[in-house]
């Protein structure tokens, strides 16, 4: 480990031990976990922190993904930060949970590492677990490599603690690719972090000078209201997930560009749209095709939920095409990002052409090669060429 | 008896005044607690000897022994009967709701 200057550290960490160090500088008071493949490197190095005596919390090894989230919710009732991570089946089961939480605006900070739900089983990366999980309230962050792990996670409390959202907030990591990728990566001194993000002080826990009741059941008459008010936080967090990002860019010197980074996207014809690792391998496949004069750009999208609809309609004002990268399928449909980028297009008054292309299922490699077959299928459609609108990419036969 | 009392409760009357999350300020009854009760107990004082053996045994503690004579309070009472089974001078007799005035 190198020691830097300004009190941060370099190491080389794999997106797992980035997102441990990532909580650990975040000073969660409870962190109850629960391993499942590929997440475990968490919680076995939070785990080691704490014992170590270089960490402070309460570590909970729970029973079930289910309890994990329950005491967390509890944690958060009491006033505590809580922080805990899964994948996968373990995201299913927690499904339930995740609705209480954000239903009761309790802003939890859970690490996702985005893993295929069986049938078949597989424990490779894709991204329908995390994708399943859109309904349910919680803001949605998908990253590419384990620098952005790291900074994601503090910058995920920033977010989940503002007083206009005050809703849990998950960081996703694909399984594998992101989750074990060794990584040079800086770790932010622990006085900056503090100086970021201040101890937590909730204003939706117990008081024993009010008392009041929590969880309550709300009737036909008032249900609709509070998802209303959900929705709205949803809404707000648009900017500050903006803020948020530009203020960590200004203590530590990285940001990364709110709900979506765009990529070499001026003057561009053919964009591509992906989350999470596959933003990695298209920079260079931009870099390439650019170098060979063609305008091409990328957009990584960050963000799922708050979902940047408005750039999206402007998006479709000024490119030619857009291919949409889906790490999942909606059986019967088309992949689920797609499914809403096509939904705000409708209102940008342009039709670029669209093309859906779902790859990296089940931790299938989306290599530089597909990648730009994508772009080259994009200006197939540009110049008037038929292409299915729905492709599998890389698939065997 | 120090049980909560009914209170009226005031509801958002804009988007505003939602607390935030399902919440709301604790120990606050807005409706009658045991309006689902079938039989209510009397006691007939004339028998009563303030034994207080329905006093240690009512599961909902609502058998108040301040008075000069036994009280009971509706607002709480469940019916369960309890008292009245147990009650050693049968000074106490469940009655049917509805079939006097309050």
């Amino acid at each position: 480990m190198i020691e830097k200057e300004n009190g941060s550290q370099r190491d080389f960490l794999n997106g797992d031990e980035a997102v441990a160090y990532g909580a650990k500088l975040c000073r969660p008071h409870v962190i109850p976990v629960y391993p499942i493949t590929p997440q475990t490197i968490v919680v076995e190095r939070i785990s080691e922190f704490i014992a170590n005596g270089h960490m402070g919390g309460e570590y909970i090894h729970v029973e079930s993904e289910h309890s994990a989230m329950c005491a967390a919710m509890g944690a958060a009732l009491v006033g505590a930060r809580a922080f805990t991570a899964t994948s996968s089946q373990g995201l299913a089961y927690m499904h339930e949970m995740l609705h209480y939480v954000s239903g009761s605006r309790f802003p939890i900070v859970m690490m996702n590492a985005n893993r295929t739900l069986a049938a078949p089983w597989n424990i490779f990366g894709d991204q329908r677990d995390s994708l399943a999980q859109r309904d349910t309230g919680w803001i949605q962050v998908y990253v590419e490599n384990a620098q952005e792990a790291l900074d994601m996670i503090i910058q995920a409390y920033a977010i989940a603690e503002n007083d206009a959202v005050y809703t849990p907030v998950m960081v996703n990591l694909d399984g594998y690719v992101n989750t074990h990728t060794y990584e040079l990566v800086t770790i932010p001194a622990q006085s900056e972090v503090d100086e970021f993000l201040p101890p937590f002080k909730s204003k939706n826990a117990i008081d024993f000078e009010a008392p009041r009741s929590f969880c309550i059941s709300a009737s036909t008459e008032w249900n609709m209201e509070f998802r209303y008010q959900q929705h709205e936080a949803m809404n707000r967090a648009v900017a500050v997930i903006a803020e948020v990002d530009r203020k960590f860019g200004e203590k530590f010197g990285r940001s990364y560009g709110g709900l979506l980074e765009e990529y070499r996207g001026e003057d561009a014809e053919a964009v591509l749209v992906g989350m999470g690792s596959v933003t990695g391998t298209a920079r260079i496949v931009v870099d390439r095709l650019r170098d060979r004069g063609l305008k091409v750009g990328l957009v990584k999208l960050r963000f799922y939920r708050p979902f940047p609809a408005e750039y999206f309609k402007a998006l479709g004002r000024r490119v030619k095409a857009i291919g949409i990268i889906d790490r999942d399928l909606s059986f019967g449909y088309e992949g689920a990002v797609a499914s809403d980028i096509k939904a705000a297009l409708l209102g940008s008054g342009a039709g670029p052409k669209v093309i859906n292309y779902i790859a990296g299922i089940a931790g299938r490699d989306i290599t530089k090669e597909n990648l730009e077959e994508m772009y080259r299928k994009l200006f197939n459609r540009v110049q008037g060429r038929e292409e299915p609108e729905l492709q599998f990419v890389g698939m065997r036969w | 008896m120090a049980k909560p009392q009914i209170v009226k409760f005031h509801f958002p009357q804009c988007l505003e005044d939602m607390p935030l999350g399902p919440s709301a300020e604790a120990g606050i009854l807005t409706e009658p607690n045991a309006g689902w009760r079938v039989q209510r107990p009397v006691i007939d004082h004339g028998k009563c000897t303030k034994c207080l053996m329905c006093w240690v045994l009512c599961p909902e503690g609502v058998i108040d022994k301040e008075p000069e004579e036994l009280a009971i309070d509706l607002n709480y009472c469940k019916g369960c009967g309890l008292c009245a089974h147990e009650c050693p001078k049968k000074a106490i007799t469940m009655i049917r709701e509805g079939e006097f005035d309050d």
